[in-house]
């Protein structure tokens, strides 16, 4: 078995983009494209804290650059941290040394006061702006590469803005609060992503867990998720992947085109070949590789899981490689994003004629 | 599964708290324990598997254990019996009320997604247990508590990784102040990675609030003389 082919059989190198359209268009690029949704790492890599990397967008312009120069990433990533949305909602912020800045406290502890609340603007928030002068930063030094831009679902940010627990009352006891919550939401949510792309993002990332059917009955998500995300996505005046951060879909991954999604992140926890079947040629798959397990791998696990992934979800192509979650944790070492990015180079470029002939990634 | 149980399954998860009601009602016409053991646990423990299975979701999970947790909490206290070797001390009545002498704690650390300890709570309520919940808290101020009340099993949901990995600094505070309790561990990071349980200095990870049930039960069976 090898990986080696004569250079007059190789795909030519595209361009991040290219490849990342060529695989949305369902047919194969030169490589899979690997998106590394790296965000806290960026401190790392300019030697600095957590909170004082996301308090000035240069520092995540230049954070940003770095990464993608030295993992090969086919994207930048805008996200800052999910808590920043609940923060331009009046919520607090707790900062961690080595994790994603956390929200505290729910803003909704009684339920009637969702009828007092008011989306905030984006223009008048400083910490969405600053998301904004990244992207912006970001466009204006590369013209080209994909860049990622992040907004929480209308159905999910509830989980942030008032406690799973009180949600999950709100969802099943106070239907008519629950939808005057849920048109809150929209409008701040299509106001935001908006602003994303207008700023310079090529795609929006809209997470949405709670649709996830590790979260809700798929029959919950045809009533409530599913017609949420159809309504929002359509005011979305760009592509949109829909990730549901660590939750399982194969259930639902029929009801997803009907969305607009043209990506779907999806979990470690599901079967990556049994999706791609089920996508067929729909939709883009975004995921699988275990960000929680990632800390421990050495290059060896690394680059197998990188293979199993590929090999169950890049033939055609429609698949992008990445973790499963949306974040990659901060205590995934530099080395494992290096042998993540080496094993793609190596195992990603089509045509993937190698998967035929190994035994270690068929079943 | 019983047919008894699968009809209060279905009652769970349709949420038909009239059908619920009237099948505990029945079920401990004579004792009002007796729906413990013989529905609410196997029930709760059923959901929890399918869970696992990925064939019921989390609002079903959360949803079941709130709706037993509120009937459970309706019956006469649960206060402490004396043990003995009488035939009755083994009926299933007689061993959730012996629960009652362990001291169990629960908590999360610096996390405010408390979802998974609530739910966890509902469970082992509903099973008859009693627990001290300290809430959101810290290593440190979490091992005063587990010191002060004699915790002899903690139990520690968490979200995030961070947090899961403070875990190693509140073993060590703990075993600074001499008390090893078992450090019973879940949450979706150990769910994703199974050595994180060792790594944590954790005893056991549960993949669902029915785990913890069962590994509660097994830490309670250990520490029985």
């Amino acid at each position: 078995m090898t990986s080696q082919r004569p250079a007059s059989q190789l795909s030519p190198v595209m361009t991040s983009l290219q490849r990342v359209l060529t695989t949305l268009g369902q047919s194969e690029p030169d490589r899979v494209p690997l998106f590394l949704l790296l965000t806290m790492h960026g401190a790392r890599e300019l030697g600095l804290s957590i909170h004082d990397y996301f308090a000035d967008p240069q520092h995540v312009i230049e954070g940003q650059w770095r990464m993608r120069l030295k993992y090969r990433n086919d994207c930048y990533y805008a996200f800052f941290y999910a808590a920043i949305e609940t923060k331009a909602w009046g919520a607090e912020v707790i900062y961690l040394d080595n994790g994603p800045p956390n929200c505290g406290g729910p803003l909704v502890r009684d339920l009637e006061s969702i009828r007092q609340l008011q989306p905030p603007r984006v223009a008048e928030s400083p910490d969405l702006r600053r998301v904004l002068d990244a992207i912006a930063g970001l466009r204006a030094r590369d013209g080209a590469t994909p860049i990622i831009g992040v907004v929480m679902a209308p159905f999910s940010l509830p989980v942030m803005q008032l406690g799973f627990e009180r949600y999950l009352t709100l969802l099943y006891e106070h239907p008519e609060l629950f939808d005057h919550l849920m048109r809150l939401n929209e409008v701040f949510c299509v106001d935001w992503a908006n602003a994303q792309l207008k700023a310079g993002a090529t795609a929006i990332c809209y997470f949405d867990p709670v649709s996830s059917q590790t979260i809700s009955r798929p029959e919950d998500f045809r009533r409530r998720g599913k017609v949420i995300a159809t309504r929002t996505i359509a005011q979305i005046q760009g592509p949109v992947a829909m990730h549901f951060a660590s939750g399982r879909c194969v259930r639902i991954i029929e009801d997803l085109p009907a969305t607009g999604a043209a990506v779907i992140g999806v979990s470690a926890d599901d079967d990556l070949g049994q999706l791609k079947r089920a996508a067929a040629g729909q939709l883009t798959l975004l995921g699988n590789l275990n960000g929680i397990a990632m800390r421990t791998w050495d290059t060896a696990a690394a680059e197998q899981a990188v293979k199993q992934a590929i090999a169950a979800a890049g033939p055609g192509g429609g698949f992008i490689l990445s973790d499963n979650h949306g974040e990659i944790p901060f205590q995934v070492p530099e080395e494992t994003l290096l042998a993540i990015a080496d094993a793609v180079e190596r195992w990603g470029r089509y045509p993937l004629d190698w998967i035929a002939q190994d035994a270690t990634v068929t079943d | 599964m019983e047919a008894m149980v699968t009809a209060f399954v279905e009652a769970l998860l349709a949420m038909d708290r009239l059908k619920i009601e009237e099948m505990v009602a029945s079920a401990g016409a004579k004792d009002p324990l007796v729906p413990i053991d013989y529905l609410v646990v196997p029930a709760l423990e059923y959901v929890g598997e399918q869970w696992e299975q990925g064939e019921l979701s989390l609002s079903q999970v959360y949803m079941s254990g709130r709706l037993c947790e509120e009937l459970i909490t309706k019956l006469p206290p649960l206060t402490p019996l004396p043990l003995g070797d009488d035939e009755d001390s083994h009926s299933p009545a007689a061993r959730s009320l012996r629960a009652h002498n362990i001291n169990i704690g629960i908590s999360t650390l610096d996390d405010y997604h408390l979802l998974g300890k609530r739910m966890v709570c509902a469970v082992l309520r509903a099973s008859g247990y009693q627990l001290c919940d300290y809430g959101t808290t810290d290593p440190t101020t979490l091992a005063a508590h587990v010191v002060r009340d004699q915790i002899q099993v903690l139990l520690l949901s968490v979200l995030m990784l961070p947090a899961a990995l403070r875990i190693k600094e509140l073993r060590t505070a703990l075993n600074a102040a001499g008390q090893c309790p078992r450090i019973l561990v879940g949450g979706a990071p150990f769910r994703f990675d199974p050595n994180l349980c060792q790594e944590v200095g954790a005893d056991a990870a549960g993949a669902s609030a029915a785990d913890a049930l069962e590994l509660v039960r097994a830490a309670e069976e250990a520490l029985t003389p």
